[in-house]
């Protein structure tokens, strides 16, 4: 069993990373009370998925996916960089919704902390 | 090419073209949005009947575009493809966003930046309806999902703001859970096109291994990311507060149309790229689904008994509704799936109805809450009655809309010997009674009080009509519009009508199904 983890780790480190990243960005996103916190939360969540498809592309030994691949060599699969690139943009789209959204909070309730936030919203 | 293969592409670049519109002519014209906003969906709703047609007459029923023409053997290159499916939930959206304009005309909000979302929000919802390629639909979905908490947030109350970055950031987790799943689902075959995905599915569930291992996390995350932007119980929180908050002209939109796309697509994951027979074969699978479906029903009307504002009981009510759409899906029987896509439908128009009415109220009668309902029979009867039949449809009280889609569900459920989905859809009768009966008898039984709104009418809305000096005693019936009216009827007549019309679709959507169960 512990062998058997130890090999999984060792050859697939790079999922377990992400995973873990992953997980980060979730847990700031319930456990912090500040707005712009959870939205980096959001954000760490997002970054790992790009990096998680940025590993599949990986290919051992091969070299970047560049016309002309120079003869026969292996290259790592460029369509999950593309996908990622697209990925990102949406991200960042919703980054900026997401702080617009914030600002127009701060502004009407004076608060970032979503506990404030809860006891002004309830006292009006 | 034919002209029909055309339409796909534009059908989606026409709305996020003319989006761009109202900005331009913003810097001239003050209120040119409405104008450029009605012109657009009517042509969109002309160009998805003329695509309807197509499909209708076309030899295997569908009608593909391969976006530059890139025909990739891998299934790489995009595609967008109609088939009987997408095309009648085109329909649906296309009329339902032509026909609230005429609410927003007179209701507000206004404005050209808000039409610009609005024709971005149509547009990223035919995306979804049309693309034929798992990650081009997470594009569309994260642009929907944009648009969606721009009109959220374009309330007046600050309470929206708040709703809208709720969402935002459920919604983000559940698109990013449904982007996990195509890196899976992309490991395991190297393909993104749902057709060439529904062809290598079945030998990968075949042949065993790790890659079915992949294929079922894929399906995990696919579902758990689609549940919350449905809004399944328990991932439902964010969808009261956003059908709340949002302004009233706009809560019918989101409400009618982008859960029901969203529940499209998941269908659309389930039966095309997945298939029948991996969904029969993975244990605990169907098990699974059926149970999210039936908890969300039970959980979503015994939420909506308990509520005192309108607007967020109706929102409740989608839960359940939902729930038994998702339980249908999950009964993998034929009938049960043109069950669902016939509930898709009528609860898309019955809920913009219930909306409509909930907002036409709030304008005319400054009601928001059960208890300020009473006594609208007798003020606003027409209001009163339209919410009246609309709440009896919902129930699912033939003949209606909402009667034909729960019988089909329960046969299909039936067939696939789900007798507890049988069960479901009673006792969801009977708690979806216990609420519209709440609001009935406040509107015709109860007299009305000389109460003063708590909430003052038009708050919501920044029509400016309402301002406190020339408001009459509760709201003022000058504020609807004739418009409003004759969109309440329309929708009121459509509800029942298409309770006459279960024959029919079953008929439409046959090419669909019997592709799907062979």
């Amino acid at each position: 069993m512990i062998e058997w983890t130890l090999e999984i780790l060792a050859t697939r480190y790079a999922y377990a990373l992400m995973f873990i990243l992953m997980g980060l960005g979730m847990y700031m996103m319930i456990a912090n009370q500040n707005l712009v916190k959870k939205l980096i939360g959001v954000n760490l969540f997002q970054t790992a998925i790009f990096l998680f498809f940025v590993a599949i592309a990986y290919v051992e030994g091969g070299s970047a996916p560049i016309v002309p691949a120079e003869g026969g060599e292996s290259v790592a699969s460029p369509l999950p960089q593309v996908i990622v690139l697209t990925a990102i943009v949406v991200g960042i789209a919703l980054t900026a919704v997401g702080l617009a959204l914030i600002v127009r909070i701060h502004a009407e309730y004076g608060t970032l902390r979503e506990d404030t936030l809860r006891e002004v919203r309830a006292d009006e | 090419m034919s002209n029909a293969e055309l339409l796909p592409p534009l059908l989606i670049a026409m709305p996020i073209l003319a989006a761009v519109v109202p900005i331009a002519l913003g810097l001239w014209f003050d209120r040119t949005g409405w104008s450029v906003a009605a012109l657009t969906t009517v042509g969109l709703f002309a160009a998805t009947a003329y695509l309807a047609s197509a499909v209708r007459t076309a030899d295997d029923a569908q009608i593909t575009h391969v976006l530059g023409g890139w025909n990739e053997p891998q299934g790489i290159g995009i595609e967008l493809v109609a088939d009987p499916f997408s095309t009648l939930i085109a329909l649906l959206v296309t009329v339902i966003a032509a026909s609230l304009l005429a609410y927003t005309r007179a209701g507000g909000p206004r404005g050209n930046a808000f039409y610009t979302g609005y024709l971005l929000l149509v547009g990223g919802l035919l995306g979804i309806l049309m693309t034929g390629d798992v990650f081009n639909m997470f594009v569309f979905l994260e642009i929907v999902g944009l648009a969606t908490y721009a009109m959220i947030s374009s309330g007046d109350g600050p309470e929206s703001a708040v709703a809208a970055l709720k969402y935002l950031i459920l919604g983000t987790v559940g698109a990013s859970l449904y982007l996990i799943g195509v890196g899976f689902l992309f490991m395991a075959t190297g393909a993104l096109n749902m057709e060439v995905l529904g062809e290598a599915i079945p030998q990968i569930a075949d042949e065993g291994g790790s890659d079915l291992t992949l294929l079922r996390a894929a399906f995990a995350f696919v579902f758990v990311g689609f549940a919350l932007k449905v809004a399944q119980w328990p991932l439902h929180a964010w969808q009261p507060d956003a059908y709340q908050h949002a302004p009233d002209g706009i809560t019918p939109l989101i409400a009618a149309l982008v859960s029901t796309v969203y529940a499209y697509a998941l269908g659309r994951v389930m039966f095309t790229v997945f298939g029948v027979e991996f969904m029969a074969t993975t244990p605990y699978l169907q098990e699974i689904v059926v149970t999210v479906g039936a908890v969300s029903v039970l959980a979503g009307s015994t939420l909506a008994v308990v509520q005192q504002d309108v607007k967020r009981m109706f929102a409740y009510s989608s839960v359940s509704q939902f729930g038994l759409v998702i339980a249908a899906y999950g009964s993998l029987t034929e009938t049960a799936l043109v069950g669902a896509v016939i509930h898709l439908i009528g609860h898309g128009v019955m809920k913009a109805g219930l909306f409509v009415a909930a907002a036409v109220i709030a304008l005319s009668y400054g009601a928001r809450s059960v208890d300020e309902y009473a006594g609208l029979a007798e003020n606003r009867p027409l209001a009163a009655g339209s919410t009246a039949v609309l709440l009896v449809a919902l129930i699912g009280i033939p003949p209606s809309a909402g009667f034909v889609g729960k019988w089909y569900i329960a046969v299909g459920a039936i067939e696939a010997e789900l007798w507890p989905i049988a069960g479901v859809i009673f006792l969801s009768t009977m708690l979806t009674l216990a609420y519209a009966a709440r609001l009935l008898e406040k509107m015709y039984f109860t007299p009305a009080t000389p109460v003063e709104s708590a909430h003052p009418p038009g708050v919501a809305t920044d029509g400016g009509l309402l301002t406190g000096s020339d408001r009459m005693e509760r709201g003022s019936p000058d504020a609807v519009s004739l418009g409003m009216l004759v969109l309440l009827v329309g929708i009121v007549v459509a509800a029942v009508l298409l309770g006459f019309a279960g024959g029919a679709f079953y008929e439409w959507l046959e090419p669909f199904t019997s592709e799907v169960f062979n």
